[in-house]
């Protein structure tokens, strides 16, 4: 069973957040990019281990993205990937990122594919369920648990207070979510070993984005906090009450 | 302009997010002279009928409650049979399963997570979004014939009226998900996280999985779900679902009540779009003051058991 894993990249979770020509533009002056937390810590941990465990033949890597992305893309390879692609197109929109993406994967081989429950940039969580349609798949998600047993999928999702254990047969797709793995840290070996992973690129045929980003803007600033002494917290309660109102 | 909404239910009734999504449906149409028709599956006529009273014109309802892909089969033939030109759902869980399927199947635009109402003019369709984790809002437009709105639940409250809907009965041909579930665990008595209008979350300065008891009291008094900082989900003192943050899960409630989490960039990115929020900390120099709307500097074990007390108190005598 080979298993493909959906990588995206975005703006390291303590960048500080800024637009440029006149707020239309995210401005990536001085912004350090990670890959996708859940992208990296939860899908491509969790399908690195199941090779491991010699329940998947082999684990590759995919990226929407551009030359600049590839140095990212390696670390895929630090962790423990075995080929990377990269669609060499910039992403636009999570309809256009996701038909790529399907493109490419019809052309190949995989049973399993995964991506992070969503971005930390855009936060659309869209491309999951987007592939799932455009293969003809089914889609599992979130996922917090994943094994395969005798060649089927095993999963936990976590909803709330729900929790449900779900069996599919492949292929499928899952956006993994938290509990399906733990970060790992690439050692040396990784490091040697990504500095001469080729990266395979894919010329797509080009998508036209959905949905255009007219403008951003920056949260208004928080008005002052109001501070109530600790040996009259029955204070808060009225406040709450009679001020906020939410209580 | 045609719009259809879906709204969720649950045990016989409509679930909130879905009283929201035809308040939002029908505060858009208000705007545009459009017509609402709502799909409803897995309630009585009568309840179906109710959602006039939410701004519904007609109500579709299903007498079967098909999973996330026959529902995206039921809406997909409601759509055509309406000739909508807008739908409306909530982001959720479920509409993130059902919206995406939708605009893939149809080549139309989605645009999700919005928290507000859409501006349209002519074929053009804007609305924000809050985006980079609460970071920023961006503005996003789309003008495909059919568009897809998925606003992110707790928007804005369910409008109660008065009226009626029409009530049509809709059978259409619905497809099962071949994923088995093969059990299913529902905690009871506990108010789910992602809707909770309420949200009691507490870290590291808890110090141990069985101090919760206090967290957990003011979260009962209050009705309130239960929340959690990262590495208070990474060390195992709480469930994964309770993280909330940049990696973990978004909340929105009314009132985010922070009990010892030191307001780390990346928790705050998960919170900070909640109506009001409490901070109660030890150290009068933790970053979460910054973002609080009310702060107590003190000690969790001393403060808490009296402000559960004092709101006991309060929901006795109102
Ligand atoms: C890539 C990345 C992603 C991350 N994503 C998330 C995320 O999604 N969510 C998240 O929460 N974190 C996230 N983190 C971790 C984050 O940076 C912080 O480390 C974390 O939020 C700290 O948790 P905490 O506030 O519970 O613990 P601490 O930072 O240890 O803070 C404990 C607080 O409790 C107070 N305290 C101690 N005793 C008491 C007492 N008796 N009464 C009252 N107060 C007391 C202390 O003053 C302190 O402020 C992420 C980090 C990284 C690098
Ligand atoms: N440019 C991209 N290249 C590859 N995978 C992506 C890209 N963008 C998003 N994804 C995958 O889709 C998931 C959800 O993304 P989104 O819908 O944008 O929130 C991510 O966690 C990734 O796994």
């Amino acid at each position: 069973m080979k298993i493909l894993v959906c990588l995206s990249k975005v703006p390291d979770t303590t960048s500080k957040i800024s637009f440029t020509d006149n707020n239309t533009r995210f401005n990536s002056q001085g912004v350090q990019y990670i890959l996708n937390p859940s992208d990296e810590w939860y899908a491509l941990v969790r399908a690195i281990e199941l090779k491991e465990a010699k329940l998947a033949e082999s684990v590759s890597a995919v990226m929407v993205g551009g030359a600049e992305d590839d140095a990212l893309l390696r670390k895929a390879v630090a962790i423990g990937a075995d080929t990377l692609y990269r669609i060499n197109a910039q992403p636009m929109d999570a309809y256009s990122v996701a038909r790529m993406l399907a493109d490419f994967i019809k052309t190949q081989d995989f049973q399993l594919v995964l991506t992070g429950r969503e971005t930390i940039d855009y936060n659309g969580g869209e491309v999951p369920a987007l592939l799932a349609e455009m293969l003809g798949w089914e889609l599992a998600s979130p996922v917090n648990k994943l094994d395969i047993v005798e060649g089927k999928a095993r999963m936990e999702s976590e909803l709330g207070a729900l929790t449900q254990v779900l069996e599919a047969d492949l292929p499928l797709v899952i956006s993994a979510a938290k509990g399906m793995a733990d970060q790992r840290i690439p050692n040396m070996w990784g490091i040697r070993n990504s500095r001469m992973a080729v990266i395979q690129v894919v010329e797509p045929q080009p998508v036209e984005p959905l949905v255009r980003f007219v403008n951003y803007e920056l949260p208004p600033a928080k008005g002052q906090v109001k501070m109530i002494p600790a040996d009259q917290p029955e204070l808060l309660v009225d406040l709450l009450h009679n001020e906020a109102k939410v209580i | 302009m045609n719009i259809l909404v879906f709204a969720e239910s649950q045990h016989g009734a409509i679930k909130k997010s879905g009283l929201e999504a035809v308040t939002y449906a029908a505060r858009t149409a208000s705007q545009h002279q459009g017509t609402v028709t709502c799909l409803v599956a897995g309630v009585d006529e009568n309840v179906a009928s109710g959602l006039g009273a939410y701004g519904a014109h007609k109500v579709l309802k299903m007498e079967s409650h098909p999973d996330a892909l026959g529902l995206s089969d039921a809406l997909s033939e409601a759509i055509a049979a309406t000739q909508a030109r807008l739908v409306v759902l909530a982001y959720d869980a479920l509409g993130r399963h059902l919206a995406p399927r939708l605009s893939a199947r149809l080549g139309a635009a989605l645009i999700s997570g919005a928290s507000g109402l859409p501006e349209i003019q002519g074929d053009t369709l804007r609305v924000r979004k809050s985006v980079f984790s609460g970071k920023a809002f961006a503005t996003l437009e789309c003008s495909t014939p059919i568009k897809i709105l998925a606003f992110s639940p707790n928007t804005l409250a369910p409008e109660k009226k008065e009226g009626t809907a029409e009530v049509v009965s809709f059978s259409p041909a619905t497809r099962n998900s071949r994923i088995r579930v093969i059990k299913t665990e529902e905690k009871q008595g506990e108010v789910a996280l992602p809707d909770a209008e309420i949200v009691v979350s507490a870290g590291r300065g808890l110090k141990g999985p069985e101090n919760w008891g206090i967290v957990e009291d003011l979260a009962h008094a209050l009705n309130a779900a239960t929340a959690c900082s990262r590495p208070v989900a990474d060390i195992g003192w709480r469930p994964h679902h309770e993280h909330v943050g940049q990696t973990g899960l978004t909340v929105r409630p009314n009132l985010y009540i922070a009990i010892g989490i030191s307001g780390a960039i990346q928790h705050l990115a998960g919170v900070n779009q909640s109506k009001v929020i409490v901070v109660i900390n030890k150290d009068p120099e933790a970053p979460f003051f910054k973002a609080a709307d009310y702060g107590i500097v003190g000690d969790a074990f001393e403060v808490v058991p009296r402000i559960t007390e004092a709101v006991k108190k309060l929901k006795a005598g109102a």
